[in-house]
This record gives C-alpha cells, sequence and structure tokens, in this order.
C-alpha cells in the first residue's frame, strides 16, 4: 500500500494515501467542495481545473482548485462558502 | 525571468512531442502545464499507484514519449497556470504549490500552444448535484484517488471517450449499467467502418469493448435529468430518453460529457486566425502569427496519434526543419477528425434539455430562464452575470453556443483568477 497519511476536511480527520488530489479527497468523504452563489452543495465536475466547481479552502486560503492540488500530511481543507 | 528559445505551454502528447523534437535539434525549451504531472488528460497518471488495478497496462507509447523528453534537455515546469501571455515574447504564470503561489515571467522567441481540449458540457434538469461529473472528468478525479469500486455508474454523452472511460472504470471496479451515446447508430455505423484505415484506433476500439461485453451500448439515447435522492443533494438515478420513451436507471454516479472542444483562450487573446472554431495552422503548424506555433486539438479534435504528429512537426518547424513523412500522417489524422466530427454531431433535442429554472451558468447559478430576452454575451454578462464567474465561461460558453447560437465574444487577462498579489510584484 501506499503511505497514507492525515488531512482535516471541515474539522474531521481522515486518512488518504499518498498521491490523493484534495479534489478526490473531498469526494471521498462526501464534502462538498463549494457552497454556490445560490446555496447549493457542489463537487468536483471536470477534475482538470477548468470548471473551477472543485474551488475550496486549502490551508486558509480559498478558491483553490482542489483537483490541481495534491494532499500533504496535516493539510487542512474546508468547504468555500 | 526564465528564457526559451522555445516555450511549449501544455505537457500533453502534442506538447511533449513539440518539446522533444525542437530539444533535440538543440534548441533551449521550456514546457510550461497547468497540471501535476506531465502527460495531459489523455496520459494523466494515476497518482495513486498502488490503488489501481494492478492488470493495468503500463502505456508504452506513454512511457516512451517521457523518456525521450527527459532525455532530450527540455524543461518541464509542472503547476503553471499561463495568465497573461504578449506576442511580442513575454508570459507570465502562477505557479501553485500547496501553500503557497508565485509568480513567474518567462521569455519566448517561439511559441507552441499545445493547450488540448476540455470536455464539452450541455446543461440538464439536476446537471449540478455532486454525484455528476463529466465523463473524463470522473475519470481524472479516478486516477486522483476518488474509489469507484462497487459504485453503480452511467457514462454518456457523445464521443469516442465514452467507451474509454466506461473501460477504465470497470478496471477501477465500477459496475458501469449503460454508456447512453447521443449520436444514432445510423451515424456511428460508416465512422466505425471508417476505422478500418486506422488499425490502432480499431485495435483500441476493440479493447474498450472487450472489457465492455456485459455492459449495454445505448446508441441514440441521451439523459434528461438527474435525480436527487430524498436529501436533495446526492444523486440517486438519472433519466434516460431515446427520443420515444423516458426511462429511469438508479445509480450512484453519472460520468456525462458531449466530446471536446478546445482551449482556444490564449491562442485568441494573441490574435491568432481561427477556422470553424480551430485555430488555423499551415502545413508546418504555423499559426497567423510568425513565431507562434499550434498543435494538437486546438487544430481540430483528432486524438493522440494527431496530436503526437503535429507536435512533432510543430518542434521540427521552430528548429527550421520540415518532414514530408510526417505531414502526409497529419493529412491522414486531419480526414479522421472530420469523420469523427460528423459522426458524433449533437443532435438538436439537446438544446431542449435545461428547463427554465436549469442552472446554466454554474459559476453564478445563472438560469436558463434568465438568459431569455437576451441576444448575445454582451447584454447577458451584464445584465445576468452569466460567463463572469472564475471559469470566465469555459463551461457555459459552448453550452450556450449550442443552446442559443452565441459565440464568444472576447477574451481577457488575466486568462484565470489569479490573486491579488500577482499584480503587486515587482517586475
Amino acid at each position: 500500500m501506499p503511505e497514507a497519511f492525515p488531512v482535516t476536511i471541515n474539522g474531521a480527520t481522515c486518512l488518504v494515501a499518498q498521491g490523493t488530489t484534495v479534489a478526490a479527497a473531498m469526494l471521498l468523504v462526501e464534502q462538498p467542495s463549494r457552497i454556490s452563489v445560490t446555496g447549493e452543495q457542489r463537487a468536483a465536475l471536470c477534475g482538470m481545473g477548468i470548471c473551477f466547481e472543485c474551488s475550496a479552502v486549502v490551508n486558509g486560503t480559498s478558491h483553490r482548485r482542489t483537483c490541481q492540488i495534491l494532499c500533504e500530511r496535516n493539510m487542512t481543507v474546508e468547504t468555500d462558502r | 525571468m526564465t528564457r526559451a528559445e522555445v516555450l511549449v505551454i501544455g505537457a500533453g502528447p502534442a506538447g511533449i512531442a513539440a518539446a522533444t523534437a525542437a530539444s533535440e535539434n538543440g534548441s533551449k525549451v521550456v514546457v510550461l502545464d497547468d497540471n501535476a504531472a506531465p502527460g495531459g488528460q489523455i496520459w494523466r497518471s494515476a497518482t495513486v499507484e498502488e490503488n489501481n488495478s494492478p492488470k493495468r497496462r503500463s502505456k508504452d507509447t506513454k512511457r516512451r514519449a517521457l523518456e525521450r523528453l527527459r532525455r532530450s534537455g527540455a524543461q518541464v515546469l509542472s503547476s503553471r497556470c499561463v495568465f497573461t501571455v504578449e506576442a511580442s515574447g513575454t508570459l507570465q504564470t502562477l505557479h501553485e504549490a500547496a501553500s503557497a503561489s508565485l509568480v513567474e515571467k518567462f521569455h519566448f522567441e517561439k511559441l507552441i500552444l499545445a493547450t488540448g481540449a476540455r470536455e464539452r458540457f450541455l446543461p440538464f434538469p439536476g446537471w449540478t448535484l455532486p454525484g455528476v461529473f463529466g465523463a473524463g472528468g470522473l475519470q481524472a478525479l479516478v486516477k486522483g484517488g476518488y474509489p469507484v469500486a462497487g459504485k453503480r455508474v452511467v457514462v454518456a454523452g457523445t464521443g469516442p471517450l465514452l467507451l474509454a472511460v466506461a473501460a477504465h472504470l470497470t478496471e477501477d471496479g465500477a459496475i458501469i449499467s449503460s454508456v447512453v451515446e447521443q449520436a444514432a447508430l445510423a451515424r456511428l455505423a460508416p465512422f466505425a467502418a471508417s476505422l478500418w484505415a486506422h488499425p490502432a484506433k480499431l485495435l483500441q476500439g476493440a479493447r474498450y469493448r472487450s472489457k465492455l461485453w456485459k455492459t449495454p451500448y445505448r446508441t441514440g439515447c441521451w439523459v434528461v435529468e438527474a435525480v436527487a435522492g430524498r436529501a436533495g443533494q446526492r444523486l440517486k438515478a438519472v433519466r434516460i430518453t431515446d427520443g420515444a420513451r423516458i426511462w429511469t436507471e438508479p445509480c450512484d454516479l453519472l460520468a456525462c460529457g458531449y466530446h471536446l472542444v478546445p482551449n482556444t483562450e490564449i491562442a485568441t487573446l494573441l490574435g491568432c486566425a481561427f477556422r470553424d472554431g480551430f485555430v488555423q495552422v499551415d502545413q508546418a503548424q504555423r499559426t497567423s502569427l510568425p513565431n507562434v506555433f499550434c498543435a494538437g486539438e486546438l487544430t481540430g479534435i483528432a486524438g493522440l496519434e494527431a496530436a503526437m504528429v503535429q507536435g512533432e512537426i510543430a518542434g521540427l518547424a521552430c528548429t527550421g526543419r520540415t518532414d514530408a513523412s510526417l505531414q502526409k500522417g497529419a493529412e491522414a489524422e486531419r480526414i479522421f477528425s472530420e469523420r469523427m466530427e460528423k459522426a458524433f454531431a449533437l443532435r438538436t433535442e439537446l438544446r431542449s434539455l435545461p428547463q427554465p429554472e436549469t442552472i446554466v451558468c454554474r459559476c453564478e447559478d445563472v438560469t436558463f430562464a434568465s438568459l431569455r430576452g437576451y441576444t448575445g454575451w454582451t447584454d447577458a454578462k451584464l445584465q445576468t452575470r452569466c460567463g463572469m464567474g472564475p471559469c470566465q465561461g469555459r463551461i457555459c460558453g459552448p453550452a450556450v453556443e449550442h443552446l442559443l447560437g452565441w459565440k464568444p465574444v472576447s477574451v481577457r487577462q488575466p486568462l484565470f483568477p489569479v490573486p491579488l498579489q500577482a499584480f503587486l510584484l515587482p517586475e
């Protein structure tokens, strides 16, 4: 098995395998990446950095395209609201 | 400021071939790519290797291409998003790392655009629900570590990508309930027959079919609605039609994409001439600008082989070389591309998929009803904010073009949203 390490998504810590994108990790724990301007839950759509639906708060910075970012140990990720 | 004799944007098959050819012939080459690793979408690496089926064949063409690129000495810079570019020879990228974003400047003598394509999305009721993905989109996310083992997936839309995605998801343990292709069998049959002239593509098609022998391939059918479960937040089924009747298919995930559209933003901003929506190039892959070349899906959706041939031609052309046999190969691929466009042309019924309350612009939640009464982008943008969100119309643009016939009006810098600091840094 590849090395696994903890990341915190919306306050809950989970283990992800090395090489997991942040978008995949959010899908894994069924957390929306962002809340749309009218309040809908949204998750990744295009998977390749085009659509911005997977934008979330990564280590305190909002609007990050999570499908283009790999998880790192102890990273914190939150739904972009 | 990094200086390159040849700067390549995009590290998919076209960009890799271009960079390799230019570098092997003595140019100082830099390749910029938005993704975390070279390979583009078709050669996107599974980043979580061990999670994948050990049966997965290593892709020899990809491995050879990447190895040759490495040996050529071309410098590949990943996770770089180009946000400004000037034909005079400078561009800026945002280097996106997990914890910080850095702005970098590049100077080029010659530029090769190999920015590839994205999926075309068409709005239908429920398409914004979590659990609805692009077809290539879901495959990319699975390669990024999203497990789909045991999940029931409907793969829908149009284009040869659907079978490839279904085959790959099957390898990852997904249960493909059906592949739903909007093109009618009567259109697909002549296209399939024409593949005899392309043995590699025929073989690939046969491989996909053999993995999917139990999966229904429903031609002339399309998804009309994604249905949410009781909580209203997750997908539980899709409704499918053949034009005559509508039925419901329960599923956990929907992977739906309507073929591909080229990523033309940089070419448009530079002022390259276009023909039928694609960048116009000559036999040496030169655009209407003397120092800008273009290869791959930007010049016509033609797939892997075309991208590699065109990339090599462009890379050689940047170093003043030509190869007649390559150009002959490129011509054969162009004919294939035209046949493919015809076979997978979108049916008119897809224009009536959105209901008045269906969201068309996902960034700004603009509904189909609110676009009525406008005649084009300029009005609609000002009044509704359609296309004004972070994707800058990359998703709703091609959708609106199909639904309402509006052509995109302009591309502006920055090409992607960047933090304000990007503009505050010293030169």
